[in-house]
């Protein structure tokens, strides 16, 4: 997509005329006087220009991403917000707020033994998954059939897209196509009066 | 009262049957050019009056259930379960609502009220009226076939009639309770009419766009309640439910969310149609599917096929749904094949990069995170179906999944508007995404100089990555509206000589539909800051006795007294905190619990203290049983108050967009969305 850059043909190929060249004297002055020329070409200087705001711009994210504070998201916190509370109120183990709840206290103190002993997170989704059922994690494993639940999103949105993008292309090359074809100005008019008659004047 | 009620909605279906079967005679009658003992024309009009006769025998109804309510009649097992006589009036209302029967009497209510102002807007446009007027009574006569035997409201306890009634759901006695649900119900019944426009003007084949206009303002005024309904239900879960979120993934909210992605698809794409005779089908299908999706969401809750923490509303009647949802899709099929030569588009997009193909895509974007939402609220059951067991799909997949989804329709956003109709140029694009494109990257680099870090302590945090985008996003598309804005506003100023700000209030009325549609694209822009904030969330949970102290952010909280108190409708109890910040007082906060006498359910009652970029939110959990000292939950959540500011934007420009445009005195005051440059060879799609 996007209008192709036409540099003019001796600029694309400077360095290996130059190589070819039988004089190397030649070739450098050769070499020198393109090269001013392609410094002066309007073409470059834009592309100049883009590249080196590009190369500001990466430069400086990067140096922001070396700043700023770290704040305090412990492990405990994100995992008990990975599961939920079996009590039946269908809230984040993490933001079930029941004094006295039957399941949540428990849960949050499997949790914490299990942080202590160095599990990993796949072991403790496990464990919970085998005390309490598959519905104790807030979401389900990527694996086996909930996979499906997992990637029928992005297929169905990846796949609309592209059907979309094919689709606008068919009409657009259809329409190059079907220039010389004169419409019916009778039609065409007609349309535009029912249009201009009954719509109004909104809109984008 | 209650046999009043009984005859009101028996009356009331029988006023429906014979609207639907004389409108549809009646229009048959003027299709063939038949003869027959009465004119077309007369016996459509009885038709139309026998709407307006269902509509009174409605409200007739609802009125009688009302009445029952305020009278404490508990021989009706609906107001037994459902009300009780400490139950403050404001909540008498409420009762209407909280109960299967009397929801899809208030369903059938609106839908009445619905019907009654098309009803007696007819001469608009009388046979598209007819048609349309012939299909709400036939969604009217399923309502009421239900509310008649299936969910009776007024059916009669049997047995010796209790002194008092249950109580109402603790849940819904708040303030927004009474505003909530009718709102979400006046957004969810009224895509009945657009609709049932849709369908009408698809069966008889109507000539022109004007049935789209119509459609386009009901769906409008439609798509405001919707919106209004789910932010006060999210203003709500966030005050009642004490969690200190507002948008669970619920499946009753999910159900409400569906239809709105559609109708936002529809409202969008409309416009194709109304400038370029494009996107006819679509558009039918797309009204099409926002009304079946209003029908499913209902089908999916009520059913119990997917289990829901709104469990007030469930029942049986879930075969009644599927088969009316059936019938439904099998007209919409039926007539859509025989009529779709009548909707083949005028003109077809011609690139990629325009206007046209933005709001294809804006489309595609709203279409697809509609079926993320469906699939969502789907896959437990077919999960259970296939493998045998139920999984869960809460906020964790819905987050990963949905979130850059919503965030690829804020680009859209911002992108869409500036491009032009048909096809652009390189220079126009550099023109005009230049400015939006250096802000985007500063609010970045602002953004990670602040603390917003994709990577802590070395590892990805998807929280704050997101936020990051959503902030430059954000920043970006507010950039790109707000050009638009200023470059229309040069333009009449130059014009008339008047200053910025009169020019753009100018500006605005000129053409209320775009710059009313651009205000509601900045709401939806501040929600978004607002819904990023939630990434930043920060906790704490102490028990604290009295002057004992908790901090959290900048603040330090200082147990001052607990207290308790009890009235006929509930007994309660609360801390006393003082704010402190700095060492100085700044406020008092009193969180609450209440546990009510009928239904001996608790119900919490946070505080909260907002500020422009975060809210002090305080639970009252309870009392720590072995040592009696009240336990409190702080939260600070920032820039929540960003999603009700930009709702209540939102709602202004809608309410821009639906007042008709100034005309211009002169074309030469017309003012151009963004101006293409010919000289240029245009993007198209095959470049």
């Amino acid at each position: 997509m996007g209008t192709p850059l036409h540099f003019p043909k001796e600029y694309q190929s400077v360095g290996e005329r130059a190589k070819r060249h039988p004089s190397g004297a030649k070739a450098r002055a050769d070499f020198g006087r393109h090269a001013a020329r392609l410094k002066s070409c309007p073409v470059t200087k834009r592309l100049s220009f883009w590249l080196k705001t590009a190369q500001a711009l990466a430069l400086a994210v990067a140096v922001c991403f070396t700043l700023g504070a770290t704040d305090a998201g412990t492990r405990y916190n994100v995992l008990n917000h990975r599961l939920m509370c079996t009590c039946g109120c269908a809230e984040i183990l993490g933001e079930c707020n029941h004094v006295g709840c039957p399941n949540s206290t428990e849960e949050l103190e499997l949790l914490r033994r299990s942080i202590a002993n160095g599990d990993s997170d796949q072991k403790i989704f496990d464990i919970f998954a085998a005390k309490y059922g598959a519905t104790v994690l807030a979401a389900p494993p990527a694996s086996g059939f909930n996979l499906v639940a997992w990637v029928a999103p992005f297929a169905v949105f990846a796949a609309a897209l592209l059907g979309t993008i094919l689709l606008v292309r068919h009409w657009s090359i259809g329409k190059s196509a079907s220039v010389a074809q004169p419409a019916d100005p009778e039609i065409d008019a007609l349309r535009e009066r029912i249009r201009r008659e009954t719509g109004d004047e909104g809109g984008y | 009262m209650a046999t009043f009620g009984s005859f009101a909605l028996l009356i009331a279906l029988a006023l429906a049957a014979y609207n639907l079967l004389a409108g549809a005679l009646a229009l048959r009658l003027l299709a063939t050019g038949q003869s027959a003992r009465i004119s077309p024309e007369r016996l459509a009009d009885t038709a139309r009056r026998a709407g307006i006769a269902g509509f009174v025998a409605i409200s007739a109804a609802a009125f009688a259930l009302i009445w029952s309510v305020f009278t404490n009649d508990f021989s009706i097992t609906y107001i037994l379960e459902h009300s009780n006589r400490a139950l403050p009036a404001a909540y008498k209302f409420s009762a209407l609502w909280s109960g299967q029967e009397g929801s899809l009497l208030l369903w059938a209510w609106l839908l009445g009220i619905y019907g009654f102002v098309l009803r007696l807007t007819h001469k608009t446009d009388v046979k598209l009226y007819a048609y349309a007027g012939a299909i709400l009574a036939a969604i009217q006569v399923f309502f009421l076939l239900i509310l008649n035997f299936a969910a009776p409201p007024f059916a009669l306890f049997r047995g010796a009639i209790p002194e008092d009634g249950n109580g109402l759901n603790p849940l819904l006695q708040y303030p927004e309770m009474v505003i909530h649900p009718p709102m979400l119900y006046l957004g969810y019944v009224g895509f009945s009419v657009p609709f049932a426009f849709g369908l009408g003007a698809l069966m008889m084949r109507y000539p022109g766009e004007k049935w789209i206009k119509i459609t386009r303002t009901w769906t409008m005024v439609t798509w405001l309640f919707l919106t209004l309904g789910i932010f006060l239900g999210m203003h709500w879960a966030y005050a009642v439910l004490g969690w200190g979120g507002y948008w669970g993934w619920d499946p009753v909210e999910n159900a409400s969310f569906m239809p709105w992605l559609t109708g936002t698809a529809f409202l969008h794409s409309v416009m194709m149609q109304e400038k370029k005779g494009m996107m006819k089908s679509w558009n039918m299908w797309l009204v099409f599917s926002t009304f079946l999706l209003t029908i499913l969401g209902t089908l999916l809750t009520r059913a119990g096929l997917v289990s829901s923490v709104h469990a007030f509303a469930q029942s049986s009647i879930g075969t009644w749904f599927a088969m009316f949802m059936g019938i439904v899709l099998a007209v919409c099929i039926f007539t859509y094949v025989l009529q779709r030569d009548h909707l083949k588009a005028e003109h077809k997009i011609e690139s990629l990069v325009s206007r046209e193909s933005s709001f294809l895509f804006n489309n595609l974007v709203l279409l697809t995170a509609c079926f993320v939402i469906l699939w969502g609220t789907l896959f437990p059951v077919i999960s259970e179906y296939v493998v045998g067991s139920k999984v869960t799909m809460g906020a964790p997949w819905y987050n990963r999944v949905a979130v850059p989804i919503g965030l690829f329709l804020l680009l859209l956003t911002g992108v869409g508007p500036l491009l032009p109709w048909r096809a652009t140029s390189l220079r126009a694009i550099r023109r005009n995404f230049v400015i939006p494109v250096i802000v985007l990257w500063l609010t970045v680099m602002v953004a990670l100089a602040a603390g917003v870090n994709p990577l802590k302590d070395n590892q990805f945090d998807s929280g704050n990555f997101y936020a990051l985008i959503a902030f430059a996003l954000s920043a970006a598309v507010f950039t790109a509206i707000v050009s638009e804005f200023v470059r229309g506003a040069r333009v009449i100023a130059k014009q008339t000589h008047k200053n910025l700000f009169t020019s753009m209030y100018l500006l605005t009325r000129r053409n209320t539909r775009r710059y009313g549609g651009y205000l509601i694209h900045i709401g939806v822009v501040i929600v978004v800051v607002g819904l990023a904030g939630s990434a930043f969330n920060t906790n704490t949970e102490s028990e604290m006795g009295l002057h004992s102290r908790m901090g959290i952010g900048p603040y330090t909280l200082e147990q001052v007294g607990a207290t308790q108190d009890d009235n006929a409708n509930y007994g309660s109890e609360w801390a006393i905190l003082d704010v402190y910040k700095n060492g100085s007082k700044q406020f008092q906060m009193m969180p609450e619990k209440r546990v009510y006498h009928a239904t001996q359910q608790p119900q919490t009652m946070v505080s909260v203290h907002s500020l422009p970029w975060w809210d002090l939110y305080v639970i009252y959990e309870g009392t720590n049983p072995s040592t009696g000292q009240p336990i409190i939950k702080a939260i600070i959540n920032p820039l929540v108050g960003w999603i009700w500011a930009g709702v209540v934007l939102m709602v202004f420009g809608t309410f821009i967009a639906l007042v008709p445009s100034l005309t211009p005195t002169g074309a030469a005051l017309r003012v151009p969305a963004v101006r293409t440059v010919p000289a240029e060879p245009v993007l198209h799609g095959g470049d």
